[in-house]
């Protein structure tokens, strides 16, 4: 029978799958539970929908717990959110006292099993407070910080540190990314799942339909930037880059593919602007693709010749891993985790300005044989780097050093 | 579940040859350096480990593997100080020659403390990102797989991971007192006829390839020594 490990092993290479085998092996019986709060849509459920059933079939007991809400749980781990990426506003005292009843509730149906297990994975800060409901404990409980905490609105994470201080370890994306803790901070870069909608292989019939469904010519080269309206992205840098160009190379065209903003106000002001500065030029394409148009974009990815990802500020920029998976070149922002990704003349480019994006355009357009070495390189650096299986790696070490004592060198015999 | 922390686990010349792997998670220490004069008071306190991490840490941690420069404070003097002459000083730090890490630690000192002698400038300038010092825990685990032979090694060397090879050639440098790799000090149990490959062993520079090359050059190096040998 085929399962998921072997399906991966076409990917990475047995040798892979053997390593994780091995490293699981220690683990095996033990009862591991990972909490977020949804099943669906997110880069935390799509990481899980994958991580839990290969931790399964590693002989590792684990399952996925999903906490349930109201709009004003939501509203506030929303806020949070947005102020542990920096922005500066007070959540109310309603929504916090919100936020602590509706994980006490939660904390009633979870108790029993989060309390047995070896292990507990808390995701991002909606369920954190959970670990407070939870005094008999049994396992380790780690907190996995999905978001770039690297400059907090100070007063929420304070609020914050309360719940999560009390956890044996945290895991961030990023060594900037982490805080202050009590604890060891464990730093594991996200990852994409090669066997997703998104990243998936695809037919080429599938592929070459974009052009005639979004009015492309498949002849004249193709960028595309895929990401919301957000002024950290920087939509309108793309769009004065690819103006820049245009003097010298007049066939290009542009596609901005974004989610539709009608429920972020910003976003939709964002929008206009991009309309505006794109208002007259046929060749610049703004698409509004819903939520789930993931074999979309991914076909958008594929026909694109170079892939922009101009933000000028990023978390890890799953993004551009997507992108150089799909064995394209790379114009990216001087931010975040790209770079960590996009490295000069390897896998693509790293800029500062429209100007300095531009000036990669055209590079990359005159040297067809150079944008293909680059997007052959990107896409060995993502097998060996940034797939879920090395992600699965680092979860399984650093579930044994946990289990034995966090030792800086630990001896499996 | 057989547990055996901290423990040295050498491979003894003369017994069966036990191939073992690894895996590294690295972990912050909260320790940053926005100057150099920071990172020159930070690396005097920071653990061993944290050192070792910045130098090989790269290997197995998602990392490109043509970097310019091979360790990572070389490459923060250069993307983030924008100082080519202490980026170049640093990066020809080989940690191969250092008998162990405060050597190595001693090394850096002398480097940075040297350029804010050189200029005053430096002592005050701020990098464009921090230098954020990192350490890592090692796991390590039995493949299960064992050569009783010189022979039966050169066979199964085609088909052990990366990792194997980081613990078995370049992680052999902190357990083994004489700084070596597992290899070459299990074949000194054999007899005078592999002293050849083990000299030519010894002299792989393991600093500036990247885990796959290096383990091409084992096997190449193997298969070279036993081919002839069977002529």
């Amino acid at each position: 029978m085929n399962t998921l490990l072997d399906a991966y092993a076409n990917i990475t290479g047995q040798g892979v799958i053997d390593h994780l085998r091995q490293l699981a092996a220690p683990l095996r019986g033990m009862k591991v539970v990972h909490v977020n709060s949804t099943r669906v849509g997110g880069g935390v459920a799509e990481i899980l929908e994958k991580l839990v059933p290969l931790m399964q079939e590693l002989s590792i007991d684990t399952s996925w717990e999903v906490i349930t809400g109201n709009d004003d749980f939501f509203q506030c781990t929303k806020a949070m959110h947005n102020t542990l990426q920096g922005s500066r506003t007070r959540i109310p005292e309603n929504l916090l006292a919100t936020y602590e009843q509706i994980n006490r509730d939660n904390a009633e149906q979870l108790r029993a099993k989060l309390e047995e297990a070896d292990f507990v994975f808390i995701h991002d800060p909606q369920p954190a407070p959970l670990l407070s409901h939870c005094p008999n404990r049994q396992g380790k409980w780690i907190w996995r910080c999905h978001i770039d905490a690297s400059h907090p609105f100070r007063p929420v994470w304070k609020y914050l540190r309360g719940f999560v201080a009390g956890y044996d370890a945290s895991i961030f994306s990023l060594a900037r990314f982490a805080r202050t803790l009590p604890h060891p901070q464990y730093i594991i870069p996200p990852s994409i799942d090669p066997l997703s909608e998104k990243n998936m292989e695809l037919p080429e019939a599938e592929i070459k339909a974009v052009f005639s469904d979004f009015d492309l010519d498949p002849e004249r080269p193709l960028l595309l930037q895929v990401s919301r309206f957000d002024r950290f992205k920087d939509p309108l840098g793309v769009i004065q880059a690819y103006k820049l160009v245009k003097r010298f190379v007049p066939d290009q065209q542009l596609v901005l593919a974004g989610g539709s903003a009608t429920d972020d106000p910003e976003g939709e002001a964002v929008l206009q602007e991009v309309k505006e500065a794109a208002q007259g030029d046929p060749d610049i394409h703004i698409l509004l693709l819903p939520p789930d148009s993931h074999r979309r974009i991914n076909a958008l990815q594929r026909a694109a010749d170079i892939i922009l990802q101009k933000s000028i500020k990023e978390g890890f920029g799953l993004t551009v891993t997507e992108a150089m998976w799909k064995g394209k070149p790379v114009i990216g922002g001087n931010a975040g985790g790209i770079g960590l990704q996009v490295i000069n003349f390897n896998t693509g480019f790293r800029v500062n300005t429209p100007e300095g994006a531009a000036l990669r355009i055209r590079y990359l357009l005159h040297h067809p044989e150079k944008m293909q070495a680059m997007g052959h390189k990107g896409r060995e650096f993502v097998r060996d780097n940034f797939l879920l299986t090395r992600h699965l790696r680092e979860y399984l070490t650093l579930i044994l050093s946990l289990h034995y004592g966090g030792a800086e060198r630990i001896e499996l015999g | 579940m057989n547990d055996k922390t901290d423990q040295n686990n050498h491979q003894e010349p003369g017994r069966e040859f036990v191939i073992k792997d690894c895996a590294l998670i690295a972990i912050a220490t909260g320790s940053r350096a926005m100057t150099l004069r920071e990172l020159r008071d930070l690396l005097l306190s920071v653990t061993p480990d944290s050192i070792y991490y910045h130098f090989w840490g790269g290997l197995l941690q998602p990392r490109f593997e043509e970097r310019e420069y091979n360790n990572d404070f070389a490459a923060w003097a250069w993307y983030e100080m924008h100082d080519a002459i202490l980026a170049e000083r640093l990066a020809v730090i080989d940690p191969t020659e250092c008998q162990n890490m405060e050597e190595l630690r001693q090394q850096l000192l002398e480097i940075v403390e040297e350029r804010l002698d050189e200029r005053e400038t430096v002592s005050w300038m701020f990098a464009s990102a921090p230098f954020e010092f990192i350490r890592s825990q090692i796991v390590v685990f039995d493949t299960g797989k064992r050569a009783a032979s010189p022979e039966e090694l050169a066979a199964l060397l085609p088909d052990v991971s990366p990792s194997s090879i980081f613990y078995h050639f370049i992680d052999s440098r902190r357990r083994l007192g004489h700084h070596g790799d597992d290899f070459s000090f299990w074949l000194s149990g054999f007899n005078a006829c592999h002293r050849g490959l083990c000299d030519k062993l010894v002299a792989i520079d393991p600093y500036f390839v990247s885990l796959p090359e290096l383990k091409n050059q084992l096997v190449k190096l193997f298969q070279t020594h036993f081919n002839k040998e069977t002529v």
